[in-house]
């Protein structure tokens, strides 16, 4: 008994010593810090790799080809959040005061992490960028000065891909009568569309359905049943990790056609096709970005990081969807600290500084040619009011082997959103007690 | 030598009663609160106070009030989460309706809306024991989960369903940064652990005891098992609760239900078990080795230095924990704190063991 006591006794001192030595660390000055939340572990993982590859290639492409940003070497440290909100908050307050400026931009890469960073971001002053995802109301500036839903929330999306289906369908006239159900990941991820999907029923006269499916989403035999029973038009599908492939699956068992399947855009990449085979031949999803590695800055990407070994994923994967989301996020990401560097001098910037230089982005398509990203992103431009740019995606479908488009860019209908958006986060702003900042004296 | 209570001589009963009789362990107590009151908030980062310490004491709180259900009452309860998240709930509905209210009022009353609900999930022990039981607090689990999720009200009808915590301020005071947040948290869980201590040295706490070791003699001798279990429920939910306000409002700031899932439930219960069932020491030394060995072991690596990737730093700290529970649970059954009692034995002998 007494060794044993002895070997806890050292065990625990150890861990203890340990924990205390990791806390102090050496920096270097003129790097700029960026601190990535990923989930390389557990049921999101098959995409959250993709994600976190793609966003390391490209922060290590620009330091390899230009030496960083400016001069400015960029460095990064990834924390392993497991999609946890308590475990993702634990690694923002690790990463938030490392580098010279501390954290200048963080990026949860979940919903549920986005909300409780939204809560501690302005008390940090760092601005988050959530881009495709997100709370649908901070668009709005105003209220939400410090969180970036670039390119489109939930909203956004559920307004595109019903503006898909209303074209198919022949005008959103055609679509009174018709039956849509949303399958959906039973959490904030997944219920944010349904305001927007409500409103939209009411208008144009649709009987819109919801059905949650729990975390992690590997259980939806009664949710398919009451699709079979209920046989909607359509259903869109707004899962993660293998909820996706899970209901592409119960989708093929119960054959409810799979080209009457639209999902988000966080709902259509390989890892939620391929394991139904044959099953997802024709499903449809919504898509941020291009897909494919034919893009000026993958070549750029195997020349300067992969050939030199550096590479974070396996050359085949790259151009996949999320690795080029990954990818097209540390675009826009570094973008801002160019337009920051710009005005603040060529130094790595604050938190503070970084918000300026998002709320001043402006991603011309000369610049996203310059860049190598022609085809892959749509021109944005954002504002102090306006924390989304564009709000813009296409449909792709899936044939089996791969992904192709099958309609134009959709712009969702800001005259829709922005009435929606500006009533929540006015709610938000009298629960909290914010006075809305007055965007029109703002430089 | 250290623990050498030689001269020391209880003349009173009230000395004999203390609770803590030995004066080492009264100025290590002393030394603990100092260290905890005035050294960190002084000389501690921030990510050691909002990371470490704040879930720190929360866990603590909350994994006391499942010891007093397990640990001192008897009754396994799979239903802490959901527990929690009445009170969560229960704060933040106060909090947006009543804003006149004190905060300290909210966390208490949120307690008590908690403690309401445990008293009605605690009926069933009357009839049922043991795994039975673990099942009915798991449908508690299940049933408050849900309703969070699906009755909108106790969103306050967000979209999202997800909600966040109003700005906090006692008596004009703005809880708002981390050593706040911090002191505020201390000061509650000390007071509660305090009267969780008082509570099971005292005639409701004895009770719990003689229903956990064996009801019927209880019953025998005069203990009703309707209030003994029914109390413990109630007391147990009240801890639970106030620590899932705590999380809520002071950890989180924005949170949904699926913070305080059955996850949430097991690990408070993994916490009393290697901590040390019906120990209130038990409870802070579990949460300690929940919380911050896990942290601890994905965080060595990367301070040593080593070229791991971050899934392979994940994979091992999974292993490595893994493994840690199941030496400390071979080695001592009974838990940490069985430990350090032990360990607390050879002291006092030493160095002249027998």
């Amino acid at each position: 008994m007494r060794k044993h006591w002895r070997i806890a006794t050292l065990g625990v001192l150890g861990a203890a010593a340990m924990t205390l030595a990791g806390l102090g660390e050496a920096m270097a000055q003129n790097e700029q810090f960026l601190p990535r939340l990923t989930y390389r572990t557990g049921p999101y993982a098959p995409n959250g790799v993709p994600f976190a590859n793609g966003y390391a290639d490209y922060l290590n492409l620009l330091n390899e080809r230009d030496g960083g940003i400016n001069g400015v070497k960029l460095t990064f440290e990834e924390c392993e959040t497991g999609y946890d909100t308590a475990r993702g908050v634990e690694c923002y307050d690790r990463l938030k005061g490392k580098g010279p400026t501390g954290a200048a931009v963080v990026d949860p890469l979940s919903t549920g992490i986005t909300f409780a960073l939204t809560e501690k971001a302005p008390g940090d002053k760092i601005p988050l960028i959530t881009m495709g995802y997100g709370r649908s109301e901070s668009q709005d500036g105003s209220v939400f000065g410090w969180n970036f839903p670039l390119l489109g929330t939930y909203w956004a999306a559920a307004d595109i891909i019903m503006n898909y289906v209303a074209q198919k369908e022949g005008g959103y006239g055609k679509l009174k009568g018709k039956k849509i159900s949303l399958v959906y990941h039973d959490s904030p991820y997944g219920k944010e569309p349904i305001p927007l999907l409500e409103e939209l029923s009411k208008r144009h006269g649709f009987t819109f359905t919801a059905l949650p499916v729990t975390h992690p989403g590997v259980e939806q035999k009664a949710t398919w049943l009451q699709i079979r029973q209920a046989r909607p038009d359509y259903v869109l599908l707004w899962g993660w990790g293998v909820m996706n492939s899970t209901s592409i699956k119960e989708a093929a068992a119960v054959n409810y056609p799979r080209n009457k399947m639209i999902g988000v855009w966080w709902s259509g990449a390989e890892p939620d096709v391929t394991p139904a085979g044959d099953g997802s031949k024709g499903y449809l999803a919504a898509a941020l970005h291009a897909i494919g590695d034919q893009f000026p800055v993958h070549r750029d990407i195997v020349k300067n990081v992969y050939d030199k070994g550096k590479g974070a994923a396996k050359k085949e994967e790259i151009g996949h969807v999320l690795y080029n989301r990954g990818v097209v996020n540390a675009f826009l990401a570094t973008e801002a600290m160019r337009k920051g560097q710009a005005r603040f001098g060529n130094k790595p910037l604050t938190g503070e500084q970084m918000r300026w230089s998002l709320e001043n982005l402006d991603i011309t398509a000369t610049r996203i040619k310059e860049a190598g990203f022609e085809g892959l992103v749509y021109p944005m431009k954002l504002s102090c009011q306006d924390h989304m740019g564009s709000a813009r995606a296409r449909i792709q479908q899936w044939d089996g082997s791969k992904w192709s488009f099958v309609s134009d860019w959709i712009e969702a209908d800001r005259k829709l959103l922005d009435p929606m958006v500006a009533a929540a986060a006015k709610k938000y702003a009298d629960e909290k007690k914010i006075t809305p900042r007055d965007c029109s004296k703002e430089m | 030598m250290l623990y050498r209570e030689a001269g020391q001589f209880k003349t009173s009963y009230d000395d004999d009663q203390a609770v803590f009789p030995i004066r080492q362990d009264r100025w290590g107590m002393a030394f603990i609160l100092a260290v905890a009151y005035v050294a960190l908030p002084f000389f501690a980062t921030d990510y050691f106070i909002t990371s470490i310490m704040i879930p720190f004491l929360i866990y603590a709180l909350a994994a006391i009030g499942l010891n007093l259900l397990t640990g001192y009452c008897g009754q396994v309860s799979l239903g802490t989460g959901g527990f929690m998240a009445v009170g969560a709930y229960a704060a933040y509905n106060l909090a947006i309706r009543v804003p006149e209210l004190n905060l300290i009022v909210v966390f208490i009353l949120s307690g008590g809306a908690a403690a309401m609900v445990g008293v009605v999930f605690g009926i069933p022990s009357l009839r049922i024991k043991g795994f039975y039981l673990a099942v009915a607090t798991l449908a508690a689990q299940f049933f408050l989960d849900w309703a969070f999720s699906r009755i909108k009200w106790f969103t306050n009808y967000t979209p999202s369903g997800s909600v966040a915590a109003p700005p906090l301020d006692i008596f004009g005071f703005a809880i708002n940064t981390p050593d706040r947040r911090y002191f505020l948290i201390l000061v509650i869980v000390t007071v509660m652990a305090l009267a969780a201590k008082n509570l099971v040295r005292g005639r409701v706490g004895r009770s719990w005891m003689a229903i956990r070791d064996m009801d019927i003699a209880a019953e025998i001798i005069g203990i009703r098992p309707l209030r003994a279990k029914l109390s413990a429920f109630a007391v147990s939910s009240f801890f639970a609760g106030v620590a899932g306000a705590l999380w809520a409002f002071l950890h989180l700031g924005a949170w949904e239900p699926l913070a305080f899932d059955i996850n949430r439930s097991f690990l408070l219960l993994f916490m009393v078990i290697i901590g040390g069932l019906g120990s209130i020491l038990g409870c802070f030394l579990g949460a300690a080795f929940i919380l911050m060995v896990p942290l601890a072991l994905n965080q060595i690596p990367t301070a040593l230095g080593m070229p791991l990737s971050t899934a392979m730093i994940s994979h091992l700290e999974f292993m490595i924990f893994g493994a840690l529970i199941v030496f400390f649970l071979i080695v001592e059954p009974h838990g940490l704190a069985r430990l350090w009692a032990l360990g607390k034995e050879k002291l006092r002998l030493w160095p002249f063991p027998h």
